[in-house]
């Protein structure tokens, strides 16, 4: 999948698709050393530990861990939401946690795809309108928004439901619409947490089955928290982090 | 503008609140407009004044007559151009309600004296061939629906015609109009020579001089000259400029500009801390959402615009509306009918509102957007 500037029709797999597994050249996302503490008062929370962990382009990987274990701290350091109390974050090669505010945030619009547990929809807006936003960030013209939006709500299997508003959908539906959301710029990386934690079996399977889909026909690589393994099983690796530090597992 | 749905639809999330907060500001505006008329008719005067014209009165109060005599004496004062005089009157039209001023004066004379109000020539001729003959400004004409060639019975509450009734009749003969948008276009002008025979008492006495100067710059000069003349005889006069005079007339009324910024300022700190307080409620709630548009890449100062904008939207909607709504009712005429001739909504306030709207949207929303944009992602993600 190409890295560029501007995001490019979603629905077509490029031509040398990645392989499911395997690096190809080098790490997409590299964590070295990493350390994150978080000060609550005086008391101070060491949630990583020296972690290091390496995705290579193409991957789905699932990361599981107890709760307060530090997952979504983790995910957070590789979206650039977060910085590191030490340690060097690199994406594509670039170290994101040297960037400035302002460029950390562009590069996020322009890299990175985020799926929440609450789906984290704007209630205000229709589904097409909240798919829309991250291109609001770019220079695309209306058109090319619509038809951009259109393709994305088209690739989660939703092309008529786009002018509902989020409590008119159903938790799988607005997942969907969540997903759509953070395809729809075709970043480098998608990072899922706990995606299907808020479903039931049935919607959680059609999300899966759509993120193995997204892995392996447009070559997305995946990052997602979750704690089912009946989700990890999908994955192409599956890393465990405890007590601040990552232990890996082979997939089931 | 792309963002502008965006803006617009977080104004929708609370319908009821949105609305109340722009009445609030609705209301304000309304008040600002309508104060601003109000404050500009008790100005007007003085911001049309002639700064070549000097009043002339008797020294103790404008309410004191001064003998007609006096014209030929000022004339020869140096530095005087022109003289002429008024005389109020102070009749009722059909119901003490219906106010406009009424003033004998001598026709060319006045005319020459106050070239803002325009009278066309055939009219002028009328009025000088009309004894009896009355010019009143378009406005008054209008409101009365008086045409020329009518009879306009006036009641006097002071001057009694020789026969002891109190009924005096003009004919009209004319309509004259404002050079400008700030001219008295309601007065009602009639002549002295008619007045000045068929009163009762006071004859040979007028209201007050109006006096031309040569030279603007040496009017404090030649009113001190003018009174230096009369001192010392019954009749002490008081010389100023018109500005001054007018301005001392507006004193009396009250200090209508202070109180009305005080008014204001009142509103417009209540109105801020309501929109404010409403804008900063909204912030709270949706603190994950502005972190959700904070994580897919929004920038710490898109965020802050994008508060700011929606505040800015919302004095924008409740004070435009507010503004309009003045204009409509300024426009529909003066609210004490009749006491206040000059009513507009003046430009300089208009555009001073929209520069106040923009300041209130400012205001209410720096605050939230300053908090927004501060928000840490990780943070408000977890909530
Ligand atoms: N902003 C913060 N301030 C203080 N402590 C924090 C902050 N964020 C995370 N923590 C702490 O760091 C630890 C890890 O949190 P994190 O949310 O990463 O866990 P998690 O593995 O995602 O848990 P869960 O499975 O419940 O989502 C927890 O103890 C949490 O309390
Ligand atoms: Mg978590």
């Amino acid at each position: 999948m190409s890295q560029q500037a501007e995001p490019t029709d979603c629905a077509r797999p490029g031509p040398g698709s990645a392989p499911p597994t395997g690096p190809t050249d080098g790490a997409l996302v590299e964590v070295s050393n990493v350390e994150k503490v978080f000060r609550r008062g005086s008391e101070e929370i060491h949630v990583l530990q020296g972690l290091d962990l390496r995705v290579a382009r193409g991957e789905f990987l699932a990361l599981m861990g107890p709760s307060g274990s530090g997952k979504s701290t983790l995910l957070n350091l590789i979206g650039g939401l977060d910085r590191p109390t030490s340690g060097a974050v690199r994406v594509a090669a670039e170290r994101i946690d040297r960037l400035s505010d302002r460029r950390l945030a562009a590069w996020r619009a322009r890299h990175v795809g985020l799926v929440f547990q609450f789906y984290n929809l704007l209630p205000v807006l229709t589904a097409e309108r909240n798919v829309e936003l991250p291109l609001l960030l770019t220079s695309l013209s209306k058109a090319r928004r619509r038809r951009h939006v259109a393709v994305a709500l088209g690739v989660v299997g939703l092309a008529h439901r786009t002018r509902h508003y989020p409590r008119q959908l159903s938790g799988g539906e607005q997942q969907r619409v969540g997903i759509a959301r953070a395809l729809v710029t075709d970043p480098t990386l998608l990072l899922c947490d706990e995606p299907t934690g808020d479903l039931d079996r049935k919607s959680g399977d059609e999300i899966l089955n759509l993120l193995q889909r997204l892995n392996r026909e447009y070559g997305k690589t995946i990052i997602m928290v979750t704690h089912d393994p009946h989700a990890s099983a999908r994955a192409s690796r599956i890393v465990h982090l405890d007590k601040g530090q990552l232990s890996a597992e082979q997939p089931a | 503008m792309k963002f502008l749905a965006l803006i617009a639809a977080n104004l929708k999330r609370k319908k009821l609140r949105t609305l109340l907060t722009i009445l609030s500001i609705l209301v304000a505006f309304i008040l600002y407009g309508y104060l601003s008329a109000i404050s500009r008719a008790l100005n007007q005067g003085v911001s049309v004044a002639g700064a070549d014209r000097l009043m002339v009165r008797h020294k103790v109060s404008i309410a004191q007559p001064l003998p007609a005599s006096y014209a030929g004496r000022i004339a020869r004062v140096p530095g005087v151009q022109a003289v002429t005089h008024a005389s109020w009157f102070g009749g009722i039209y059909q119901d003490p309600k219906n106010f406009f001023a009424q003033m004998a004066v001598v026709p060319e004379a006045w005319l020459a004296m106050y070239p803002e109000f325009l009278l066309p020539a055939d009219q002028r001729e009328a009025w000088r061939r009309t004894r009896t003959g009355v010019v009143v400004g378009r406005k008054t004409a209008q409101k009365f629906g008086w045409k020329i060639g009518d009879r306009i019975p006036l009641q006097a509450t002071v001057w009694r015609k020789m026969d002891g009734s109190s009924g005096w009749e003009f004919d009209l003969v004319g309509i004259y109009d404002g050079a400008e948008k700030g001219t008295d276009d309601t007065q009602f002008f009639f002549r002295y020579d008619y007045f000045d025979e068929a009163r009762q008492f006071g004859k040979g006495l007028v209201g007050w001089y109006i006096v031309r100067v040569q030279d603007p710059a040496a009017a404090a000069a030649v009113a001190q000259r003018i009174d230096d003349e009369f001192a010392n005889s019954p009749w002490e006069t008081k010389a100023e400029t018109e500005g001054a005079f007018l301005r001392g007339w507006a004193k009396q009324i009250g200090d209508i500009t202070t109180i009305m910024a005080a008014i204001l300022s009142a509103v417009f700190f209540t109105i801020l801390l309501v929109a404010g307080n409403t804008m900063a409620q909204s912030v709270r709630e949706r603190t994950d959402e502005i972190g959700v548009l904070k994580a897919l890449g929004f920038t710490n100062a898109q965020v802050l615009a994008l508060v700011l904008a929606e505040s800015c939207l919302l004095a924008g909607l409740g004070g435009t509306l507010g503004m309009g709504i003045a204009w409509l009712l300024i426009s529909s005429g003066d609210p004490t009918r009749g006491a206040l001739p000059i009513f507009f909504f003046p430009t300089a306030n208009l555009l001073l509102g929209f520069g106040l709207i923009l300041a209130l949207g400012l205001a209410a929303g720096i605050l939230p957007a300053a908090q927004a944009m501060r928000l840490r992602i990780a943070e408000a993600l977890r909530r």
